[in-house]
Parts: structure tokens; sequence; C-alpha cells
């Protein structure tokens, strides 16, 4: 039977032997375009993770120009949808023939495109998803640990669930509490994963002596906060934490101000990510604290240009006209990664050679060094996931309006500088 | 005392649902049209609110009264060029086109304003509160509750006090007859439609200083105003503000037990008022 992937290999082989003089010759030298395809939410709900993505491509094929990389990026919209992001996946595959795929942001668009590149063979790089819902969420049992197995042609480098608790918990220790903490944790995934009895919050809360109340799992959109309020203010919190979208967080952070309820620390991730979202609290969003991925005054610089985290963050405010967001550095380099890894193999289109090149990266990206060496991951992730460093920020009120973000916490990430130290909310 | 702070937080919450309900409770009880856009449609009046509060830096207050007239002129228009054409005896036609409605207006919205999240600034008033008694209640959800008692005051006294609102129920109970009796339906529909608009301006400020807002978040919050208008009673609008109460004490109260349940009860609520009284609460017509 002739399959897919058994006609690419004796095709590739018989090519091997009519091409046998550029035989050594990096694909990137031969001439030909390679297509890399990338998914991302661009419309959508989740359209805030992308808009840099035409800031970051131009700089790419400006790049590609100058260095003459013959790399044709070919970009599809999963509009914010899991099926959407699989179907276009398919089409970059099928249709397209790219090489290699990339894709960013959040579990609902790297899972279905990776799953689906997993199947056919397609050597396939994701970021901006924390790396439990990324591995585990891909898994044909993820409730058995047993039977995890590490995939083939998927690679992922972002951070995990492990790191934002060490950094909330860091932030806290500098903090003088009495170690209450209250848990907003919704019934989606994000949310099952933060608040799960075994690897979520809670372990590790209870190991370092803070109580956790957790009122249970509520629903995305939910538009009253009242029962979370009084269950925090009967136990006395003053730490509260969460993964909340952000509508959500208006309102209950509104709802807690209206009842009189004022934590000394509220560390949340998701809801306070995107600056857009820290100002729609008005002056209410001063020194809430969150995980910082990648910032301007991340230490780091890009492999393609050279240019400095502050410089890329600078040039998207100078080209847009609107402030830095996270998720630049990590699309970024993204694309530091194709070429990387490109410029490392013969053959583009051998998918196990590239994955193989994938899998021996050792690169210094604008979000810091990326290395498929398992440190400091479980056993069943090491193959296919790079940790980045994660530390911890406040949102500060800036004196003519707007926030800015402050490093306050770097125990996780030292060579990252901080820029002051954490500071109680009241 | 949690308990009393329960089921206040919870009828306030319903003052809320009742807004969002009353437009589409005009709508559905003049002309049995189902409009799923209405969710959309109070999204778009919220960036319509935040605009003239951005351009010409006024109070929210002040940028409603701005709003409320382009929105009925949208309302207007929309019923006259579009829903007019779908009514009839297929009840298909109208929740294709609002459904498509809906789409249109979120992409045009992303499109126009992004995906970020917004709110309607309204300065320190948004976290103040005032006691009543043993419970602390925020003053924005009180005058959310104020505004939905008030609307729907004022929506009754246009609908059984003067001869638009005579109209408005010779049209729902007979267009053809009202025909007889010199009324134009499309006219009285695309007034019906403009009205609700108004109170859709209305329902926008207040979930735009409630939350943040983003063009996608309509649809989410037009299940709960249909739960209200089926609870009350088609065409009762005291009835919508009653069934927005039932939904939103119901929410509360499950969410304090497990806010697990908060969403379901609602739901549930629902669901049991409609088991007991399939019509509704204060069913105005017999159809």
């Amino acid at each position: 039977m002739i399959t897919r992937r058994g006609l690419i290999r004796s095709t590739a082989a018989s090519g091997l032997l009519l091409s046998a003089p550029g035989l050594f010759a990096p694909a990137l030298a031969q001439g030909a375009k390679i297509k890399v395809g990338y998914v991302s939410p661009q419309t959508g709900p989740l359209a805030a993770f992308a808009e840099a993505d035409a800031f970051i491509l131009e700089g790419f094929a400006k790049v590609a120009a100058e260095k003459g990389l013959p790399i044709e990026v070919i970009v599809k919209d999963s509009q914010s949808n899991p099926n959407r992001a699989a179907e276009v996946a398919k089409e970059l595959i099928i249709d397209d023939g790219v090489s290699l795929m990339l894709v960013a942001s959040t579990p609902e668009t790297t899972n279905p495109v990776a799953t689906t590149c997993e199947a056919e063979g397609i050597p396939c790089i994701s970021t901006v998803a924390p790396w439990q819902p990324w591995f585990i969420g891909q898994q044909g049992n993820p409730g058995d640990p047993a039977t995890w197995a590490p995939f083939k042609y998927s690679y992922h480098f972002f951070w995990g669930l492990e790191d934002v608790i060490a950094v909330f918990t860091n932030m806290w220790g500098q903090l003088s509490t009495n170690k209450s903490v209250g848990g907003l944790f919704p019934n989606d995934g994000d949310g099952n994963a933060w608040g799960d009895p075994n690897v979520g919050f809670p372990p590790v809360l209870s190991a370092q002596g803070y109580a956790l109340t957790d009122p249970g799992r509520y629903q995305n959109l939910t538009d009253d906060f009242s029962s979370q309020i009084n269950a925090f203010k009967a136990a006395n919190v003053e730490i509260v934490t969460g993964v909340v979208i952000p509508p959500d967080f208006t309102t209950f952070w509104t709802q807690a101000k209206q009842q009189g309820f004022t934590p000394k620390a509220a560390s949340i991730g998701k809801a306070i990510l995107f600056p857009q979202a820290v100002d729609a609290l008005g002056d209410t969003g001063h020194n809430l604290s969150s995980e910082v991925w990648w910032s301007p005054s991340h230490p780091f610089a890009s492999s393609l240009s050279g240019m400095s985290a502050s410089d890329l963050a600078a040039g998207y405010t100078a080209a847009t006209g609107r402030p830095w967001t996270q998720p630049i550095g990590f699309v970024h380099a993204l694309f530091e990664m194709a070429a990387d890894v490109l410029g490392r193999v013969s053959d583009a289109g051998d998918g196990d050679a590239v994955a193989e090149a994938i899998a021996a990266t050792n690169l210094n990206t604008i979000v810091g060094p990326i290395a498929f060496n398992g440190a400091g991951l479980p056993p069943f992730a090491v193959k296919n996931v790079a940790k980045t460093p994660l530390v911890g920020g406040q949102w500060r009120l800036k004196d003519g309006g707007g926030y800015d973000l402050v490093i306050v916490d770097n125990k996780t990430a030292p060579n990252v500088p901080t820029g002051g130290t954490m500071e109680a909310i009241v | 005392m949690i308990w009393v702070d329960t089921i206040v937080q919870g009828v306030l919450l319903g003052g809320l649902y009742a807004l969002f309900a009353a437009g589409l409770s005009l709508v559905f009880g003049i002309m049995r049209l189902v409009n799923l856009a209405h969710g959309d449609l109070i999204v778009l009046a919220a960036y319509l609110i935040l605009f003239v509060v951005t351009v010409l830096g006024v109070h929210p207050l002040v940028a409603v009264l701005l709003a409320a007239p382009m929105m009925f002129a949208i309302g207007w228009g929309l019923q006259r060029l579009i829903l007019t054409r779908t009514l009839g005896d297929d009840i298909l036609p109208p929740l294709l086109v609002t459904f498509g409605l809906s789409i249109v207006i979120q992409n045009a919205l992303l499109e126009g304003f992004t995906a970020d999240s917004q709110r309607i600034p309204m300065g320190a008033i948004e976290t103040a509160s005032v006691a009543l008694g043993p419970v602390s209640v925020g003053l924005i959800p009180l005058l959310t509750f104020a505004s939905a008692v008030l609307v729907i005051f004022a929506l009754n006294q246009l609908f059984y006090r003067t001869s638009l609102g005579r109209a408005f129920r010779a049209v729902s109970d007979d267009p053809t007859t009202a025909q007889l009796m010199g009324i134009r339906p499309a006219s009285v529909f695309a007034t019906a439609t403009g009205i609700a608009m108004v109170v859709v301006t209305i329902a926008a400020l207040y979930l735009g200083v409630r939350s943040n807002f983003d063009p996608t978040i309509g649809p989410a919050r037009l299940i709960y105003a249909f739960e209200a208008v089926i609870i009350g009673g088609l065409g009762s609008l005291w009835g919508t503000l009653a069934g927005g109460i039932i939904i939103g004490v119901a929410q509360t109260l499950g969410g304090s037990i497990n806010p697990e349940w908060q969403i379901l009860s609602g739901h549930i609520a629902f669901l049991v008022v409609l088991l007991i009284w399939p019509r509704g609460l204060f069913p105005r017509a017999f159809d």
C-alpha cells in the first residue's frame, strides 16, 4: 500500500540520489522556497494574542530578505475556534504543502494544530500555552499518566503551571500576610488545572503553609461574585489568586470593592495579561500582580535581527501606536526557531530530519534560551517541551494615567532584572 | 446576614437582566420577532456610548442621551429595511436573518474597535456603595435596578396610556384588522424597534460600567434576557422584571451553595416556572 509518509520517504530517497552533490548543503541554501505555515487566532475572542502578528511577520520578511532566507510564511486564521484551527492546519499541510508548522496562543489553537501535524507527520513548533494543557491535553487519556506518550513531530516552548505557582508564592512571600488565600478558578481548562488537588495550586499552597479557600468552579461570564466574596470575607482572606477571564475579573474586583473587601495581594492569571484590560479597571488596577513571561526589560536579544527585547517592544509601539504586550516576544521567537531549524536541515521536505533538528535546538532567543534538554520537567515531557523563564510583576499606575508593568520578583529567573519590590494593595 | 446579602445582590442582578430583556420583550411582544442579535445590539450600543465618551469627553450619562437617538435611528432603519421583510407566517426567516446580523455586528465591531476589552469609565462611582441596613450595596447595581424599574414603568405608560401604545397593542393582536383602522404595521413596527433600541442603549450603559465588554460578549447575555421574557409571560413588561429578578436571585442563591451551581440554578428556575406555568407568570395575550 502506498501511504503518504512512505511515498515522501521514497521520493525523498530518490531525490537524494539525484541531488547527491548538494547532499550536505543546508536546505536553506538550495534556493527553492521553503513553505512554513503559521496558525494564530487573528479574529474572535482570542484576537488580542495575535494583534502583533502583522508587525512580527513584516519584520521577519525584512530580515529574511536581507539574509536571503528562502522561507515563505503562509498565515492562516484560527478564528479562535479549535475546529477551525485543525481545518486550516490540514489546508496548510495538504493544499500548501508546508514543511514546518508554527502555531501560537492558547491550547485552543496550539492543540488542534499540533495534533493534526502529529497525525500528518509534519513538524510543528508551538508556544504561548502552558505546557501542561498542551502536552496532557493532547494525550488520548489525560486522566492516566501511565498512558502518556511523547510526540514525534510536535515541540513546544513556554513555561508551566509549576512556574506560575512558584512565582505567585514568591511574590506573596515578600508581604506580611495571614497566609489565607482565596481561589477564583472557573470551570474551564485553565481553572480546572490551576485548582486541581494533585497538580494545581492546592498541594503546593498547603505545603508552604497557606490556607486555601476555594468556593468551587464557577462558569465563565458570571455576572455576580457575591458568594465568592462572602466566602473570602468569612475566611479572612488576604490574598486572592486565580485564572480569570477579563470581564469576570472586572465584575469580581468591582463588586469586591463595593462590598468592602480588599485583599493585600491579588495575583491573577489571564485577566490582566493585556494592558488594555488593566486600563479598563480604572484606578483600581493599581498593584494587581501577575506572572510575566516577557517584557522589554528581559535581558535577551533576537537571534534573527539582533534586536533587544526593549527594541522590539519600542518598534511595535512606534509602528502601531499601541502598548507592548507579552505575546509579541514569543511570536517573534517562534520565527527565530523556524529560521534556526530550517538552517540546520539539508532537506526541509524530510519531516523526520526537521523534527530531529528541532529537538537539537540550542538557541538564544528574545524570550531566553530554548533547548529541549528537559530542564525542570518531569520525565514524560522531556522530549517535547522547552521551558522559558517566568517572573512576577505588578501593574503600577503611572503619573499621567495608564499602567506600567513592573517586575517585582525574579527568584525563579535571577537574570531578569527587577524594577521594584512587591507592594501591598492597600 | 449572608442570606440577606445574597438575596439583595440577586435582586439587583435581576434588574440588570430585566434591562437586557425589556427591549427584547417589547419587540417579541409586538411582532413575535425573536431577535437573536439583541445581545450584539447591546454591545454595539455600548461601543457607541464609549465612542461618544472618548470623542466628546462627556460624562457617560450625557453620552447615553446622545447615543439613544442614534440607536433609535439604527433600530428604525433596521426594522424598515431588513426585519420587516422577514416577518410572516414562517418563524424561520427572522431567526436566520437576526442570527446572521449577530455575526455581522460582532465582526464589524472587531474590525472597528479591535478585540480589546473595553469599559465605560465612570470614575469613583464604579466602586462606591451605600449601606442598606446590614448589607453594603453597590451604587451602580442600585442605579441599574432603579433604571430597570423606571424603564419598565415608562414602557408600560407608553403601552397603555398613549395612542402609539394602542397601535402597538392593535398590531400585536391582529395586524390585518389594525390596518383596516388606518394603522400601518410596518411603520408601527419600525417605531417599536426604535424604542427597543433606546432601551438597549440604557442596558448597554450598565453592561459597560459593570464590567468589560468586547465585540464577542453579546450572545452570552442573550439567554438570560430570553429566559426573563419567557418567565414573565409574553408581552408583560412587569413580568419581564419579575423574570429577571427570579433568574438573578436563583443565580446568587445557587452560587452561595456552590459557585458551580450559579448559572445552572438560573436555568433550573426557568425550567421550573415553565413546568408549572407554561405560558409564563403574567401572559398578556392568548395566542
